[in-house]
Formats: C-alpha cells, structure tokens, sequence
C-alpha cells in the first residue's frame, strides 16, 4: 500500500460495488481473510460489527456469540484461535479497557487474534457516540508489561476492509493480536466502495508444525522469531500459559528463560518493521509543510494540503497506517526534508507525541488538538498549514 | 499400585519438571488423582481433552498432565474454554477452577455458561480461602471463620456453589469431597459423560492458611471433618434445615436433559441459510 499516491477512489473494474459503512467493511473484511468465530458485547459506535457478522457467521458455518462481557468476548476469542479458527472481537473504549488483560494473554501465549477499537469520546463512558483519538496509547501499552504489539488505523471505507484483512494476516504471521483501531466516523461513515473478489483478497495462514509431535518445541526460537503453532486436537499436545514460560511452554523463573522469551516476542515484530509499518504518503516529496494525520483526520487533512496546493504552498500529508510501531523511519525521512510538520488529533496528543521523539528538533512540530467530540476539519488544519509556511 | 503406574505412565507429563507446586497434604493432588480416573475410565483420547484452568493453586494442574491444557487468566477459563469447545466441538473440555476464580472473579462466566449450556465440564475445588496468595477471604470461605484479611472474623456469607450452578441451570451439579475419593471420580466420570454444562464441587482443605489460622488442625484432621459432615443428597432429604446446618451434602444434585448450545446454535445455522425450522412454522 505504501506508495500509493490516491487511493481513496477505487479506481479497480474488478470487484463488487457496494455502498458500505466502516463498521460493515471490517466485517466484511474479516470474513475475506477467513474469520470464521466472533465474540462481543454490544457498545457504540462498534456494534455493526456484531450485528453484521451475526448475520453472516452462521451462513458460513462460523460462530457468532454475543458473551457477558467484553472479558468473556476476549477470552473466547483466544480459546477459539487456539483450535486453529480465525477470532476477533470489536469493541469501544469502555470494552477495550475490559479487554486488556486477555489481550495480554494472547500477547504472551502467542495467540493470533483481531481485536477491533472503535474510538469514541473518554475517559470513562465519555462520549459514546462522538469520535475521538484518546486510545492510541492505550492501544500500545494498554495490558501490563514490557510487550510489542501491532496496531493499524484505517480512514477510508475501502481501508476498513483492507486494513482488517492486514490485521488477519499479521496476526497469523506474527502469532499476536493486531488491534484495528477507527474512530466513530470511519466507523459509521457510509462510501461507495469496490469490495474485491476473494481471489485478489491475499489470506495468510499461520505456520502449523510438520515435525512429529514427539519433536515440536511449541515455543522454541526460529529465524523469524515466530514458532510454528500448534493446533489443539490435531496431535500437538503442549501447555499454553500466560505465565512466562520456557520453550516447551512450561512455567519457568529461570533469568537465562525468561530473557530470551520477553526479547523473542520483541524481536519477532521488531525484524519485521518493512513487513509490518505501512503508510500512504500525498505530495511530500517537495512538501514545505507536512500534515502527519491517521483515521478520519486524514481526510480532512488530505483536504487541507490539496486546498493549500491550490494557493501553491507546498504542502504535504503522510498517513501512517500503522500506528505501532511506530513509523519511526518515514518521519525521519519526512522530518529531514520538510520546514513544518503539523500533527492535527482528535486527542491532546499522542501521536504528535512520537512524533516530536523521531522528529529530535528537524523540522518544528505543530500540533492541533480537538477534544470535543468533533472532526478536526480541513479549514483548522489549513490554517496551521499556512501559519506554517508564514 | 499396578493401576495407579499404568495411569501415571500414561497421563502424567514426563518433560515436565516434578514435585509439583502444591503443600503436603494438600486435596488438590487427590482432586488429580480422581480427574485422570475419570477421564481414564471414560476412554477419552488425549489429544481430544483440553483441560483448561484460571488462577490459584487450582490452576497449576494442568501442566502436569499430558492433554492440550490451557492456564487461562483469573476467573475467565470458562470464557476461552466456551470458544475451545465452541470452535471444536469435537474436544472434551474440562475446566478446573478454585473457589475464588469460579464464584469470585468468574462468578458472572459461571452462571452464563450454566445458563448457555455450552457443553463443558466445571470441576471447581472449594478450600474456602485464596491460597495461593496466602490465605485471604474467599466467596466461599464460611461467616466468622479468620483469614488473613479478616482477623476480625469474616462478616460475610458464603456462596454455596453447587446450589449456585443449580439455579444458574446447569443440567448436571455434583458435589463431593477430597475424603470421598471414590465418589469423586464417579461425580467427575458423570460430569463428562453429560452432555451439557456439568459441574462438579469438590469440598477441600487448606490446612496451611485456613486451617492453621482457625486452629483446624492437620490437612488429616480437617479431612476427617470431611468425612464426619458429609450427608448424603438420600439422606439430607430427610433432614430438616437445622439438622443440615454445616454439613456438607453430597452426591449428584441434579442431572437433567436439555438441549446442548451446538445444538441449539445448528438451528441459528440453518435458518441463516435459509431453512425454515419445523418450530418456526
């Protein structure tokens, strides 16, 4: 996807044309990339997802369960990829924050899995029906402890269903849960889209072992971090524990075991980067001024650089798709050659944040902060564009 | 002594590092002894069982056994053990809790697995104490008993766990004791064999917290009170509620059919692919 100069109109013939919400999409995305079990608890702005993939699940010989809690949702989830079925679960901030226990389970047992935030308005119940940015953090360090994690952030329909099939495959590939995390506009937002046929849909599986099952290690190192993974019921019989444990999967306090299990699960994302960080960049390659915006505010920051090119300010936006890790390279680049980077949110910062980390005094980092349940819209962000280029 | 080697040799796991972490004495040993008979008698192939834990002493007992186990979080291994069984339901899934992660911290997973009827078997071993945290008041732990959070007694009352599973509308509830071996592993083999939400309350021991907090004595003694306050579900009937009072019934309180979740969720199948049910007509 990185490259990609304008993708928000799909310009493919091939594919279905469908007139579909974000929320929709990532259901519609799950089921291309092969989810075949659903857990969660209803909450807004996330709850198409359920309804959608209630109706469809069962058509598909999948499951649907609508559990107690978005505890349980996570819970079932993991216990349902560990028999080799593609999970996910889709909540809100209230439910992620339920969720995260669990999420670190599946962080330490290595168990791949979807788990889909859609941002509304906090802390607390917050503003269930208003978009926000507040979880970016929380997304990234939410459960306890030191651990890696993946999390994308789409702003186009089209991307809700692509980036939810990403979060598949980069689950599977890295046996950890990917967190796709929108914001209640990209979430209930309606757009034309082209949804492609499953033949152009491209569906990773995780890697299951071939050895006899006398023979497998279940978490033993390999040359790209991630172990094969065993399926229960198919022969592989291993312990799958949240405490931290030794290659056989067996709880261990051993320093010379516990080090290299923490360090693995880094590594086996962190070697991984050119895989893993995906971004569209619009104009930056002359760009003066650079907007640095991701979910629905990229749109509108998409908006405001066109607007600015018009009055011939050269300007500039990078959206990261991925958000963590972070896109620590691009910035570099981009911060190396832009004057101004303006990171527009709808939060009081959390990506300008990382921003400014990577940034280390280049070019000088505005930011722009709506806390108040609304879009930052193009005119706020092409005003901070042309007080940059003043 | 034969028997119990065969048995060994062949479920209990050979890479894994013994002693085991539990104190001398302790019913949790017994409580594995009676599962590996009971899934033993059953016939069950160990690649079909996953046995599935939470948190606390209990929880430690999967890892030394050879089946797929799974040491969940506290409180949820009902909630992953419903998508195991749900994604496959080809596995047998046995669930082994504690008091504190069963009616505690998965108090609310207990009573909608029971009422879902997702076919698991909930073995839940009821020492009325956390243990493994070093002996602090449980759901279960009885009203004016010390533990190391209340030394001023316990002004709560406790959870009586399978009259708690009845209610919630699990179609097969068993309890029994760690003194009552036997009847342990036929409540375990009945459990397994139902199909449906089964569960099994197994009364036990901590003679290192609860006990010596409450001046019980030996892990023996305590195992003879056990024994002593054990009326059977025949004989209780007779009994009046006075009678009853700190004894401990034992025995299958309630074996019933109904119809299993898998089953009721085939239908919800069908009519999403456009069959019309002889009951929706």
């Amino acid at each position: 996807m990185t490259g990609r100069q304008d993708s928000d109109t799909v310009r493919e013939s091939k594919g279905r044309e469908v007139l579909l919400q974000g929320n929709e999409a990532v259901a519609e995305g799950s089921l291309a990339a092969g989810c075949r079990f659903f857990a969660g608890y209803p909450i807004t702005p996330a709850t198409e997802i359920s309804e959608v993939l209630s109706v469809k699940l069962p058509q598909l010989d999948g499951t649907f369960i609508q559990m107690e809690d978005e505890i349980a949702s996570m819970g079932a989830i993991i216990g349902a990829s560990l028999t080799g079925v593609k999970s996910m679960t889709a909540t809100s901030g209230p439910g992620f924050s339920l969720m995260q226990e669990n999420i670190g389970f599946a962080c330490m047992a290595e168990v791949p899995c979807v788990v889909v935030n859609v941002m509304r308005g906090g802390p607390s119940t917050g503003l269930p029906t208003s978009p926000s940015q507040g979880d970016v953090m929380q997304a990234r360090w939410g459960t306890h402890g030191d651990h890696s994690t993946i999390v994308l952030s789409p702003a186009t329909v089209r991307e809700c269903f692509d980036i939810t099939v990403m979060a598949f495959n980069f689950s599977e590939k890295y046996r950890t849960p990917v967190i796709v995390l929108m914001d209640e506009i990209v979430g209930h937002m309606r757009e034309k889209i082209l949804l492609p046929p499953p033949e152009d849909v491209t569906v990773v599986d995780r890697l299951q072992p071939t050895v006899p099952p006398e023979w497998y290690i279940p978490y033993e190192d390999t040359p790209t971090g991630v172990p094969p993974m065993g399926v229960f019921g198919s022969g592989y019989r291993y312990h799958v524990t949240g405490l931290t444990h030794d290659v056989r999967g067996f709880p261990t306090q051993r320093p010379d075991e516990v080090d290299p299990l923490i360090r693995r699960l880094f590594r086996k994302i962190t070697q991984h980067f050119d895989d893993i960080q995906v971004g569209k960049e619009f104009l930056t390659e002359d760009a003066q001024v650079v907007v640095i915006a991701y979910g629905s505010v990229a749109r509108s920051a998409k908006r405001a650089v066109k607007e600015a090119r018009a009055r011939e300010i050269r300007a500039g936006l990078f959206q990261p798709i991925t958000l963590w890790p972070f896109m620590r390279k691009t910035v570099e680049r981009i911060a190396t050659r832009a004057k101004t980077l303006i990171v527009p949110e709808m939060s009081m910062g959390q990506i300008s944040r990382e921003v400014k980390r990577v940034n280390e005094g280049r070019a000088s980092v505005v930011t722009l902060n709506r806390v108040d349940g609304n879009l930052v819209t193009p005119d706020e962000i092409l005003e901070k564009i042309l007080e940059g280029t003043r | 002594m034969k028997e119990s080697t065969r048995l060994i040799h062949k479920y209990l796991r050979h890479d894994k590092k013994f002693p085991h972490v539990w104190c001398p004495g302790c019913g949790i040993g017994i409580l594995l002894g009676a599962l590996i008979r009971a899934i033993d008698r059953v016939g069950l192939e160990k690649d079909e069982v996953v046995l599935i834990s939470g948190i606390g002493c209990s929880s430690r007992l999967p890892v030394y056994v050879d089946f797929n186990t799974l040491h969940t979080t506290h409180g949820r291994a009902l909630t992953f053990a419903s998508g195991v069984k749900l994604a496959n339901p080809s596995l047998n899934v046995i669930v082994v809790m504690g008091d504190g992660d069963a009616v505690a911290i998965g108090g609310n997973h207990l009573i909608h697995a029971a009422r879902r009827n997702i076919d698991l078997t909930a073995v839940i071993i009821n020492n009325a104490v956390y243990g493994m945290t070093g002996g602090q008041t449980s759901p279960t732990t009885p009203y004016g008993m010390k533990t190391t959070t209340a030394v001023y007694r316990n002004v709560e009352h406790a959870f009586r766990i399978s009259e708690l599973a009845v209610t919630a509308g699990a179609v097969f509830v068993g309890r029994g004791t760690v003194y009552h071996a036997r009847l342990l592993d036929q409540l375990i083999e009945k459990a397994i064999l139902k199909e449906g939400f089964g569960v099994v309350e197994v009364i036990s021991h901590c003679h290192t917290q609860y006990g010596k907090l409450n001046r019980l004595g030996s892990a023996v003694d305590m195992m003879r009170s056990q024994k002593e306050n054990a009326v059977s579900v025949e004989k209780a009937k007779k009994l009046d509620a006075q009678a009853l009072e700190g004894k401990i019934i034992t025995g299958v309180l309630v074996d019933k059919e109904q119809p299993v979740y898998r089953e009721q969720y085939e239908k919800v199948r069908a009519r999403a692919k456009g069959m019309v049910l002889a009951e929706d007509l």
